[in-house]
């Protein structure tokens, strides 16, 4: 029998309503595997009463009849959800020691409809990074290596410690955020699907807030049918997020008919980049084909001003966080520093409390809003942004969804690329045009690169269409028929 | 150089984080780069483009004044650095 941990969430739930095993059993196992799981720091509290109390309603439930749709699975959060009572820290040591007194809307949901929580993990501070290196609690490991080579590598970020988790078989599925790849990008790197919905989609109450007008939420998980059920029970309207959207949620599972003939499939042109490698290139090609091969139509498209897209969102993003972090301030929660004044005390503690990375982007982000230079950054950024939103609009006139790599290559070392901002920033190149115009994306695993590491390509659709995308992805999914593991799986020696 | 010295300091101060003589000279280094990079914006004709602020296109719902989620106080203080007789603890403002 495959080992609990292996199991994807739709067949550990269907394993449980057929009472193969116990939510106690499955439960047990996965707590020992985030034991086992440590040397990856992926997780930054463990929560194992949480999901043994948990399983043990649930099996009285599943005895009863009564199971809810993620009835007894047990799920990694990313600790930018507040979680009642438990710990949560952004990633940030100016969040050390706050425990929330409340719930986030997302969690709550999963909550509700059964699921338990093993533990909150790791992401980069304040989710500003893509390698999960800037958290102030350690880097998180990638439980893949290069063939022949044995030094770490980043899960990609900010969902680093969501991704890490899921793909060494530590939780079932995981929680994430993506403001500018945050999801897709280490689910490339890490052989997983992610999937950022829609803007409007999962309610970003309880969400601890990077950049509001780009932040959503969504699922981390190793299939694209678990990423359908777990985006199911995480979407839907919340009056207390008021640009949350007030449609009805489907039943995402039901999405997977697995018939995408006569799909349209846009292939962006402006996404071949100059000096990206010769495997991402061949990837794409062979995605096409996939598509192809079940009845879609490939169809060329323009987004003309997807170079600009990195520069907007290092304007937005930035101006936007340089808000929301205002409020760590050493006078409600988290950490304080002493000072002579007031001003000194914030100074102080905001200085001490947030790490380079977040003390550069509120820098950035306070200049582009300062008097005299709003019109020439914020403005401006604000005006490409929409005409990038138009570029979407305009290639959604010919196609049903857009095929692109999700990230410009796989993996890195630890190390590597953390010396110069920008070549950091531009892991996120394929993944930003997403966020800024508020669409749907998915990443799903599709193949290997030279050294053996996971590359993912990503479906992008319309807004809220995401069952379009999710169909396109799971017909990737099964054409590529990737069953690489990693080489690091929790309590496998 | 579009960030000197004392312009980083002015901006430090803005947003209330302390930084010190020494980094100040590393951070306008850092953010010049960054400016220069995002400065390729200015290439884009954007003559009657409006500005986008949010992707959503729905008027933003009204709610009642009223409070909705109150009589917490005790739980919210708890997560505070200083407190004393259910007050926020702060260094003196005024003499």
């Amino acid at each position: 029998m495959t080992a609990l941990t292996d199991l994807s969430l739709a067949e550990a739930r269907d394993g449980l309503a057929a009472k193969k095993f116990s939510a106690l059993e499955l439960a047990q196992a996965h707590v020992a595997a985030v034991e086992g799981a440590r040397p990856l720091n992926a997780y930054l509290v463990e929560t194992p009463e949480q999901a043994l109390d948990g399983a043990a309603i649930s099996d009285a439930r599943i005895a009863r009849n009564e199971a809810r749709p993620l009835e007894g699975l047990p799920l990694a959060i990313k600790d930018l959800f507040c979680t009642l009572d438990v710990p949560t820290t952004a990633g940030s040591k100016i969040l050390e020691g706050f425990r929330p007194p409340y719930e986030s809307t997302v969690t709550a949901q999963l909550w509700r409809d059964g699921a338990t929580m093993l533990g909150k993990v790791n992401l980069d501070e304040f989710a500003m990074g893509s390698a999960n290196i800037t958290s102030a609690y350690g880097h998180v490991e990638n439980p893949w290596r290069r063939q022949g080579d044995n030094r770490p590598l980043v899960p990609g970020g900010s969902s680093g410690g969501s991704a890490a988790a899921v793909a060494a078989r530590a939780a079932l599925a995981a929680t994430a955020t993506d403001t500018g790849g945050s999801i897709r990008q280490p689910a490339s790197f890490c052989g997983l699907v992610g999937l950022k919905p829609t803007y409007g989609r999962c309610s970003r109450w309880g969400v601890v807030a990077f950049a509001s007008s780009l932040d959503q939420a969504g699922p981390m998980t190793r299939t694209v049918r678990d990423a359908a059920i777990m985006l199911t029970s995480m979407s839907g309207h919340d009056p207390k997020d008021s640009t949350s959207a007030a449609i009805p949620v489907p039943d995402f599972e039901k999405a997977l008919t697995g018939d995408i003939k006569g799909l349209r499939v846009g292939i962006p042109r402006e996404y071949r980049l100059d000096g990206m490698p010769d495997e991402i290139e061949k990837l794409w090609e062979r995605g096409i084909d996939w598509l192809k091969d079940a009845g879609a139509v490939p169809v060329d498209v323009s987004l003309a001003m997807t170079k600009y897209a990195l520069p907007v969102y290092y304007i937005i993003a930035p101006a936007e966080a340089s808000s929301n972090l205002a409020r760590y301030d050493g006078v409600r929660f988290g950490l304080r520093v002493p000072g002579e004044t007031l001003d000194e005390m914030y100074e102080n503690t905001r200085a001490q409390g947030f790490g380079p990375e977040v003390r550069r982007r509120i820098l950035i982000g306070t200049y582009v809003l300062s008097a005299g230079y709003y019109d020439a950054y914020y403005l401006k950024a604000q005006k490409v942004r929409n005409l990038i939103a138009q570029d979407f609009d305009a290639a959604f006139k010919n196609c049903d969804v857009l095929l692109t790599p999700t990230a410009p290559s796989p993996a890195f070392a630890i190390g590597e690329k953390s010396d110069d901002p920008i070549a950091m920033y531009l892991n996120d190149v394929f993944t930003v045009t997403v966020n800024l115009a508020g669409l749907p994306g998915i990443s799903v695993p599709a193949g290997l690169s030279k050294d053996g590491l996971p590359l993912g390509l990503q479906i992008i659709g319309r807004a809220f269409d995401e069952e379009t995308v999710l169909r396109a992805g799971h017909a990737i999914e099964r054409a590529a028929n990737f069953t690489a593991r990693p080489q690091f799986i929790a309590g496998e020696a | 150089m579009a960030v000197d010295k004392a312009t980083v300091a002015r901006i430090a101060a803005l947003a209330r984080i302390k930084v010190t003589e020494g980094e100040q000279e590393l951070l306008a280094g850092e953010l010049s780069k960054l400016l220069d990079w995002i400065e390729q914006l200015a290439e884009v004709n954007t003559d009657g483009v409006e500005p986008m602020a949010s992707v959503v296109h729905i008027k933003p719902p009204m709610r009642a004044d009223v409070v909705n989620d109150g009589e917490i106080r005790d739980k919210l203080l708890a997560n505070a650095p200083q407190d004393a007789r259910g007050f926020f603890v702060v260094p003196k403002v005024v003499e």
